[in-house]
């Protein structure tokens, strides 16, 4: 909301500086996002009288003037202006001058004539016709004869104001205006605040409800309408000083009906409208929902097929305006203009907003109603206008108007304590001071033993109940006031995380210790990365959950997978020449439960995991996968089996299974997944089901008793077929080993000359112990013997 | 005999003196002591010694032996430590060539962040709880008390998945979850993702908040002031106080913007805080009662109080971390950096 300080201290005596009023709106809760000095660079610029034009010698566009500077002595200038004449006052730039743009201006020389300065224009003050006539010119800006001479030329125009740019929250709609606003500075400087004139001088042969029809068919949208006919108006230039407010607004002067309009909105925060009575057909109003397919040209020559859901304001026959947003073209103010008729009404902010969305239409008032306009400033805005009309005396005023309300307006009374009040505080504000500031805040206040009974002025829509007033007193009386405590009154609690909490950052530490760098990645990614990872259209990745309005198709759909995220991740690094690295990221994924999506869909945490580099291979992913399960799943059977997912390399992938519940996979990413993201290195990743997961975490930890008996070792080398697989051998050795054995250990693979073509060689140690006994030779060979045969029976193997 | 016995000690010291290996050592002491050694044959001569003159002859014997060999075991002593020093000089590394064991990984800043909030406020009686990042309008915003017309509904650009569902725009809903499932007293925070369509150097689509709430009987502003001073000295440093000061959220009244003193120039202004000494972190309030009574609390009975903050802007504060995509691009040379505990 912008707010110059020239038009604030019209309802308000300011008497502090800008710095100090700054803070004291800061700490109401009224930041001054930025204060904008207007007219703070121009210097040197001052009023001078032309006393000589000549001819340049050297340049034929060029003139040699001599000016009366004042007190700054005769200067010469050279000018290539045209508008200028001897005897003309004009505003000259002296040497060491600033202009509004900021630029300087130094003594120099023109085609070797010296010149001490130089002529301005509006622009080059920053104004234009609306601030003073003529500084719209193409040309110097010509000033009134009578002004003084070597005078600041800022000070003569009164250029010079500070323009507020304050940030109002969104509960505050009575303050988007210099109004609301001023009520906002005069409490908070607990000074009186002076009421606009509301006055106007009737006609009594005019009367509106005589001469127009006026009907509210949908009172839902519109909670009030107000309709007042001016007749015989005059359309001309607005007063100088009404084009000099809408200027410091940045609104352009247009005639006096419409900067009426325009001023009251900014003053009072009402939008008006005003419609060319002699375009009204049936001199009929009605308010009403729109039919579908009713179409209307806008003030800005826009036409616009509507809906039921818009408003519009017709007359007997066609919709003239389109309620809230903006008035047809074909009832606008014109030169011709003579009768007006005058609306101040409150729509829906809701439809406001939906209709001048869906349309694509916005304008100062739509913008003001979808904020909220509260039904009091209805009235206020209409007596302003017309007090206007009065005091520009450009019309006659009819001696009544329609008012059509929804219902009656009638202030809100509160009725609460002190008690209550201090309570949402935690401090003991003292009675006078609730009451003063309450009153400085226009509330009517009762206070008797402890009781409070307030009456809410008519614009403070969002007073409901004590805490509204407890934030009325404290934003006054100051937050600095309020004294920290820690729940003095409060239950003690028992807080901290849950176990679950406390394994997802354990199990991160794990992975981190292993030297893996946690990543957060999108939730939602473009639906092209699922074909490039070869996800089937019919499988469970692909049934996405889509954005209706994503930022783009890059990030469109919420993801069922982690693991492109992650590998778009290692590609990202790869790029960038970090060529070694252990990634992972523990996120949710998102199914939807029906097609529909009548039900909340099912958010499921996923763990993925990737490697890349020259270190890294199948195994070294396996183990850190194998050691992360380990540390959690204690006790639990760990399998892995080779997997089919079609996105990893069909051989060396393999799915996870613990304690016969398939949690995930891991392995090689599929080369022609890596070459379509431009990845020219082996990429190892891993996606695990942490929901799944987690509960299969084991939390009972049995620590058995060391033997204080030897283990027995033994080495056994045995001859395979190449397709018998580690787990097999594991599988027998363990089925067949006995109650001693305590370990089976991998120590080498052999392939070559020595053995036969098909056939590996597999050797590994084995050791067995006994908590009760030393274990003899024998007993050993007979465990060995057993299980030589049974890897014989299962496998054909043969020992080495 | 005597003099005899000197020379050949002498002798001897003067051997030893020259080696300068142990298997030169070992060699000349076989010569001396060995089954054939010099002072062997001494030992073997003692049958020629009269009876009466051969335990004096055999003290000397045995004190020139001992003596001899002392000699050597010095010598030998001496070789082995030297040689020892040498092998030592050779296994010489350069002390200053990199460590070759697996670097350490990091949690993600935000992460870090969010678990240093979470530590504060557990300490201070809060649980954890994480609601659904798709939620229903209900949650996100009616039961918030941001009903359908609300003009706060405009104060962020939200994602929707159908008329009814949406991903959060903020943790807030966390608050409604647990006041629906929860008897007072309450004390949770509610981190997580949350969404909204706003993408520049200081917003991104995806970030991260935690909402704090507490009820109970009786609690104040007073109190929420009390935590957020607490929770602000554990999370930037003991000096850093808070400023209060008033501002609007539908579900909080009254509401409160929290700026923290600047903890890069404590107050006295700086790039970081604009110059104003203040920097805004989180927005906070007193639970509104409406929304205490749509969760089936009974407002007579208890009070509220709620924030809500920013991991990413603090995280951002804290490290110094100038545009929010540095957080999203998963570069390792930038999460590296936080590998230190």
């Amino acid at each position: 909301m912008k707010v110059p300080f020239s038009w604030l201290k019209e309802y308000v005596d300011i008497d502090c500086s800008v710095q100090k009023l700054e803070e004291k709106l800061f700490s109401c809760g009224f930041e001054v996002e930025e204060s904008i000095y207007v007219g703070k660079n121009i210097d040197k610029i001052v009023s001078c009288k032309i006393l000589s034009i000549d001819k340049h010698p050297n340049a034929d566009k060029l003139s040699v003037t001599k000016v009366d500077a004042g007190e700054f002595g005769i200067k010469q200038i050279i000018t290539s202006a045209k508008n200028i004449f001897e005897g003309a006052i004009v505003p000259v730039a002296l040497d060491g001058a600033t202009l509004a743009n900021g630029e300087r201006i130094f003594n120099g020389e023109l085609r070797g004539v010296p010149s001490e300065g130089m002529f301005c224009s509006g622009e080059e003050l920053g104004i234009n016709d609306d601030w003073y006539p003529g500084a719209s010119v193409n040309g110097i800006l010509i000033l009134n004869e009578d002004y003084p001479l070597g005078v600041e030329v800022k000070k003569l125009l009164e250029i010079e104001d500070v323009v507020f740019d304050i940030n109002v929250t969104a509960n505050r709609s009575d303050c988007q205006s210099i109004l609301g606003i001023a009520r906002e500075v005069a409490a908070a400087l607990n000074k009186p605040f002076k009421m606009p004139d509301l006055d106007f001088d009737v006609d009594k042969n005019i009367s509106t409800k005589d001469t127009v029809s006026v009907n509210v068919l949908d009172q839902d949208l519109c909670q009030r309408y107000i309709s007042w006919l001016v007749k015989d108006i005059k359309i001309e230039q607005s007063p100088l000083w009404l084009k000099r407010r809408l200027f410091s607004m940045g609104i352009r002067s247009i005639n006096n009906i419409v900067d009426i309009t325009n001023y009251v909105l900014m003053e009072i925060g009402q939008p008006m409208h005003a419609f060319d009575l002699n375009d009204i057909c049936g001199n009929s109003l009605i308010i009403r929902r729109a039919n579908n397919g009713e179409k209307i040209i806008t003030l800005d020559d826009k036409e616009f097929s509507l809906i039921n859901d818009n408003l519009v304001i017709c007359d007997a026959n066609k919709p003239v305006a389109l309620a809230g947003v903006m008035g047809g073209l074909n009832s606008e103010i014109k030169q011709t203009t003579s009768n007006v008729l005058f609306e101040s009404a409150t729509f829906a902010r809701d439809n406001v907003r939906k209709t001048s969305k869906a349309l694509g239409q916005r304008s100062d008032s739509s913008a003001r109603f979808e904020k909220g306009v509260d039904l009091y400033s209805v009235e206020v805005g209409i007596k302003r206008a017309l007090n206007l009309i009065c005091r520009l005396n450009c019309g006659k005023i009819a001696c009544n108007g329609y008012d059509i309300c929804a219902h009656e307006i009638q202030n809100k009374v509160i009725n609460t304590t002190v008690e209550k009040v201090n309570g949402v505080l935690g401090i003991d504000v003292p009675e006078d001071v609730i009451k003063d500031i309450l009153t400085r805040l226009n509330f009517e206040v009762e206070l008797n033993d402890g009781n409070l009974s307030l009456t809410v002025p008519l614009y403070r829509e969002d007073m409901e109940d004590y805490p509204d007033i407890a934030e009325e007193i404290i934003r006054e009386y100051g937050y600095d006031n309020i004294v920290p405590t820690l729940l003095k009154t409060g239950a003690v609690t028992n807080g901290g995380l849950t176990n679950e909490q406390q394994k997802e950052a354990q199990i991160k530490e794990v992975l981190v210790g292993y030297g893996f760098n946690e990543i957060i990645t999108y939730s939602f990614v473009s639906e092209k990365e699922y074909d490039q990872f070869g996800f089937d259209k019919t499988a469970k990745e692909h049934e996405f959950i889509k954005l209706i309005n994503p930022l783009g198709e890059d990030l469109a759909v919420m993801r069922t997978t982690l693991l492109p995220s992650i590998v778009r991740a290692v590609a990202y690094n790869l790029k960038r020449k970090n060529f070694n690295g252990r990634l992972f990221e523990l996120a949710k994924v998102y199914n939807p439960v029906d097609k529909e999506l009548t039900k909340f869909p099912v958010e499921r945490q996923k763990l993925s995991i990737a490697v890349f580099g020259d270190k890294e291979d199948f195994f070294t992913i396996k183990g850190y996968v194998d050691g992360m399960l380990n540390a959690f799943c204690s006790g639990l059977e760990i399998r892995y089996v080779r997997s089919n997912v079609s996105c990893m390399h069909p051989t060396r992938s393999a799915d996870v299974y613990v304690d016969g519940v398939n949690i995930g996979y891991f392995g090689q990413l599929h080369p022609s997944v890596s070459q379509k993201l431009d990845i020219d290195k082996p990429v190892y990743c891993c996606e695990i089901d942490y929901s799944v997961l987690k509960e299969l975490f084991q939390d009972k930890l049995t620590v058995s008793a060391i033997s204080k008996f030897p283990p027995v070792e033994r080495d056994l080398a045995i001859l395979v077929d190449e397709n018998v697989c580690w787990q097999d051998i594991v599988d027998a050795v363990n089925l067949s080993g006995g109650e001693f054995l305590s370990k089976v250990k991998l120590f080498d693979i052999y392939r070559g000359d020595q053995v036969e073509k098909g056939k590996k060689s597999v050797a590994f140690n084995l050791i067995f112990v006994s908590s009760e006994k030393t274990l003899v030779v024998e007993e050993v060979e007979g465990f060995i013997s057993s299980i030589l045969k049974c890897l014989r029976e299962k496998l054909g193997a043969e020992l080495r | 005999m005597q003099e005899k016995f000197s020379q050949i000690l002498l002798n001897a010291k003067q051997d030893v003196e020259k080696i300068d290996n142990s298997k030169d050592l070992y060699d000349l002491k076989t010569r001396y002591l060995g089954k054939n050694g010099e002072i062997t044959a001494l030992l073997r001569g003692m049958k020629d010694v009269a009876p009466e003159q051969r335990s004096a002859f055999g003290k000397m014997i045995n004190d020139l032996k001992v003596e001899v060999e002392k000699t050597f075991d010095d010598k030998d002593q001496m070789l082995k430590q030297n040689e020892l020093n040498q092998r030592l000089q050779n296994e010489a590394v350069d002390v200053t060539l990199p460590g070759n064991a697996p670097a350490m990984g990091s949690i993600h800043p935000l992460n870090i962040v969010k678990n240093k909030i979470i530590n504060a406020f557990c300490g201070m009686g809060f649980e954890v709880f994480e609601g659904p990042e798709i939620d229903s309008d209900y949650y996100c915003f009616q039961a918030l008390n941001i009903p359908k017309d609300h003009p706060a509904r405009d104060m962020q650009d939200t994602f929707y998945i159908t008329e009814n569902f949406l991903l959060r725009p903020h943790t807030s809903p966390g608050q409604v979850r647990t006041m629906e499932n929860k008897k007072p007293p309450i004390k949770i925070l509610s981190p997580g993702r949350v969404y909204r369509a706003d993408d520049d150097a200081s917003h991104s689509p995806m970030f991260h908040q935690i909402e704090g709430l507490v009820v109970d009987k009786g609690v104040s502003l007073c109190d929420l002031k009390g935590l957020l001073d607490e929770f602000v000295r554990i999370i930037f440093d003991k000096d850093t106080k808070t400023r209060f000061r008033p501002s609007y959220f539908p579900f909080t009244e009254p509401s409160v913007e929290v700026d923290v003193s600047c903890c890069k120039c404590h107050g006295k202004g700086c790039n970081l805080c604009k110059g104003t000494g203040w920097i805004e972190i989180l927005g906070a309030g007193v639970v509104n009662k409406k929304v205490l009574e749509m969760s089936g609390i009974d407002s007579n009975e208890y009070s509220g109080l709620a924030f809500g903050l920013g991991i990413e802007r603090i995280t951002m504060i804290k490290y110094g971390i100038s545009n929010i995509k540095t957080l999203f691009e998963s570069n390792i040379n930038f999460l590296n950096q936080f590998n230190r505990r």
